[in-house]
């Protein structure tokens, strides 16, 4: 079963990855970078079955990081939608010169 | 009766994250996410890592999916929204290119039962027996891992700070 979740993850995160290249709304680029944690989330407790239980120690500090960066992206995404109206990442060129 | 539970919860997995891609909405997208997480959390405990699926609960389908429904309720993106997919051919380029990936990155780990056994099953559910779900987490954490616990304390502080000053009017 630990192959089988290991290949999971493979997928689960190339749908992350799938979604964030051919996605537009911004707020659907965060789940999809969520998506591609838990994928790494499911390969670290995959891999601690058969190296013990660090793994799912570090689960615990991918967790955390992506509460951080949910919530500081998703401000920025209201810090953003102030200015142009839209979470539409065709409406974004607020760093291009 | 672990392997069919654990096949039934990857096709909810894998489900839900296609339906999430797939779906026009943004709210649609997230209900489908907070699938795919709940099918994780299920797998989790077929892993037997009872704590992680709790937290997996607790944290992103709780906490996190809360924080996104917030967000696009906040914005009101629920309707009149535009048509946010790329074309056809960006759709299939970009599964290629994860499929590839995907692929690549398995061969170069050796997913094919490289993965050598080294008694963490046994040491896992040795430890819970003993000290209870939470202590088998909790004595590593506390004894060898307590200072990137405490910087993880620190992370979340600068995170909250700086989520309040982005997201505020006028500083």
């Amino acid at each position: 079963m630990i192959t089988q979740s290991l290949w999971l993850s493979a997928i689960l995160f190339s749908l992350g990855v799938a979604g964030v290249v051919f996605r537009r709304n911004a707020i659907i680029l965060f789940m999809c970078v969520e998506l591609m944690l838990n994928a790494v989330n499911l390969a670290f407790v995959a891999i601690s079955r058969s190296v013990g239980i660090d793994g799912q120690i570090f689960v615990f500090f991918v967790m955390a990081v992506a509460a951080a960066e949910a919530a500081v992206g998703l401000a920025i995404v209201i810090s953003v939608f102030r200015h142009t109206e839209s979470v539409d990442t065709r409406d974004f060129n607020l760093l291009r010169w | 009766m672990i392997e069919l539970l654990w096949w039934v919860f990857a096709a909810l997995a894998i489900g839900g994250g296609i339906a999430m891609l797939m779906s026009r909405t943004p709210v649609a997208s997230l209900l489908f996410l907070v699938l795919t997480f709940f099918s994780l959390s299920a797998i989790y405990v077929l892993l037997g890592a009872y704590f992680i699926a709790a937290l997996q609960v607790i944290v992103y389908a709780g906490a996190i999916m809360v924080l996104f429904l917030f967000t696009i309720m906040l914005l009101n993106l629920g309707h009149d929204y535009r048509n946010d997919l790329r074309g056809a051919g960006w759709i299939i380029v970009a599964f290629t290119a994860a499929g590839v990936g995907a692929w690549a990155v398995s061969r170069a780990f050796g997913l094919e039962g490289a993965l050598v056994d080294r008694g963490g099953a046994e040491r896992i559910d040795a430890a819970v027996t003993e000290l209870n779900a939470v202590g088998a987490i909790a004595m590593p954490l506390f004894r060898d891992y307590i200072v990137p616990f405490e910087l993880t304390s620190i992370l979340l502080l600068v995170a909250i700070i700086g989520a309040v000053l982005l997201a505020k009017r006028r500083v």
